[in-house]
């Protein structure tokens, strides 16, 4: 496309076929502590 | 009918540092465009909610409701553009998830990390400390090695088939209470293979006890390490006192120079807290990754509004500001090949967290709980001590499990302001103890957490785009 650059993104709608396993990290465990921070997680399937 | 709300697309636009950027919240796509598309898509929005996707329609149409300063080609070249997005689902998508809202209240939930407050004491007075200095609101206490064996115990019975497992050893301080960390995480590393787990150790420290030893158990054992140092040396010295009133930096930060090294500079964060007194974070930022750090955490102080040191409404311009140039920042020196990770601004685009993680947030009270020194569950650390939330403890589990559903049903589609926000797949609807100490129940929102969020997911968004650029 000229006028649009489309960044590559996990599609959501596809991720509710697969998703939900819950071995992916708990938020709060990483740094922050009080703040929720779920986007800047990773998926432990996509690792 | 509860789910009669049709074509709710949530898309949010914004400039920064000379990007366009669209968000489609509801697919996740996101989109950098030139200025004709960044005029022509809330134009286009209206019409595609209406059903009209023909091409010279939409292009009439937009052209008619405002003069826009482009030729008829570059427009019409635009909207088909756009247009074709929305035919391939990554823009005006509809919000899909919402329905099955119900079925996923009553999922089975499992246990899969406990923060056990190894100590509730500590040897630095930090103004700030929602523990107050380690005692949250009640008696200075250290964990035996029988409790917490106990709530590891809890841990893996509870944990169903998830195969990782986290604890963070939390305080106070827990370097007060060292042997029994040690032979928790020797507890833990011995029920993995019978029971086919794994845990991940944290352990957060202020710093002030580490030593070699600590360190190389640290390393040997903690899958992470949260270093709290809040910047520059005044900054940190005023908010992060000893009992005495001197401060704690110049005994810390060579003691984690040393930690962040000997981790390789990963698997780490320096966390630091900023108050009303410091709105010039980023300058504290800065002072971290001059220091040599590569992992770095300074986030808001959750506090009492009427603590001089609380951050106001009115300062959210200013702090919107101070991200802005952070986010500059930090690109202009992984430019110069001395990038740094700044845990707020981190944001996985491609490999992100599924929606179910999305919708279910932090987990606090059902995934999550926090553990007592003498064995208490809370939803979370930052609960403890108030006993409306008190939710059982490791002889007899989880009583309470009113308070445990209760936190279950607590997603984006639960509170009111989230729906339509276009952070909510990125936040999950924001941390429910800042909501109940803000509003008084966990399915509010802290509104000024929700503007700082907002800010920051704009930045680290931004900051793809820069990044994207420089790919090509």
């Amino acid at each position: 496309m000229k006028h649009i650059k489309t960044l590559t993104t996990r599609n959501l709608k596809e991720s509710m076929k697969k998703g939900g396993c819950g071995e992916c990290q708990t938020s709060c465990q990483s740094a922050c502590k009080t703040s929720c921070t779920v986007g800047n997680q990773s998926c432990e399937k996509a690792k | 009918m509860r789910y009669e709300r049709k074509n709710i697309f949530v898309i949010h636009q914004y400039k920064n540092n000379g990007y366009n950027i669209v968000m489609d919240v509801n697919s996740g796509s996101i989109h950098v465009v030139d200025d004709i598309v960044y005029d022509v898509i809330p134009l286009a929005e209206q019409l595609v909610k209406e059903g009209i996707r023909d091409l010279d329609t939409v292009t009439a149409a937009v052209e008619a409701c405002q003069k826009l300063s482009f030729s008829h080609e570059e427009v019409r070249e635009a909207v088909s553009e756009v247009l074709q997005l929305a035919k391939d689902g990554a823009l005006f998508t509809e919000d899909i998830y919402e329905p099955y809202i119900d079925s996923f209240k009553n999922r089975q939930t499992v246990v899969k990390a406990l923060c056990l407050h190894i100590a509730h004491d500590c040897n630095l007075a930090c103004q700030y400390c929602f523990a107050e200095e380690g005692e949250y609101h009640g008696r200075r206490a250290l964990m035996s090695f029988e409790v917490g064996k106990k709530a590891l115990d809890f841990l893996v019975a509870n944990s169903g088939n998830r195969v990782n497992l986290e604890v963070d050893f939390f305080g106070g301080e827990p370097l007060m209470n060292w042997q029994v960390v040690k032979d928790l995480v020797a507890y833990g590393r011995s029920l993995e293979e019978p029971h086919n787990k794994k845990f991940r150790f944290t352990l957060t420290t202020n710093g002030v006890l580490l030593n070699d030893e600590i360190l190389e158990f640290a390393n040997k054992e903690m899958s992470n390490v949260v270093l709290s140092i809040d910047g520059r040396k005044e900054v940190h010295d005023r908010m992060r006192p000893f009992r005495g009133g001197q401060g704690s930096y110049d005994l810390i930060v060579p003691k984690f120079q040393k930690v962040a090294e000997s981790r390789d500079q990963m698997n780490y964060y320096v966390r630091g807290t900023f108050t009303r007194n410091n709105m010039d974070f980023a300058e504290d930022v800065k002072h971290l990754a001059d220091l040599g750090f590569k992992q770095i955490s300074v986030e808001p102080v959750v506090a009492d509004p009427k603590e001089p040191y609380a951050l106001q409404e009115e300062d959210i311009p200013k702090l919107l500001e101070e991200y802005d140039k952070l986010a500059v920042e930090l690109l202009k020196r992984h430019k110069e090949g001395k990038g740094v990770n700044f845990f707020h601004f981190m944001i996985d685009l491609r490999g992100g967290p599924c929606v179910a993680k999305r919708l279910s947030g932090c987990g606090s009270g059902t995934e999550y709980l926090a553990v007592t020194p003498w064995g208490d569950f809370y939803p979370c650390h930052q609960f403890v001590g108030n006993e409306k939330f008190l939710l059982g403890n490791v002889d007899d589990g989880i009583l309470r499990t009113d308070i445990v559903d209760e936190f279950k049903c607590c997603n984006v589609y639960a509170k009111e302001k989230c729906r339509k926000c276009f952070a909510k797949f990125y936040c999950s609807g924001g941390c429910a103890a800042n909501s109940y100490n803000c509003h008084g129940n966990i399915n509010d929102a802290y509104d000024l957490g929700c503007e700082l969020q907002k800010k920051r997911v704009e930045c680290a968004i931004m900051i793809k785009a820069a990044l994207a650029d420089e790919e090509e």
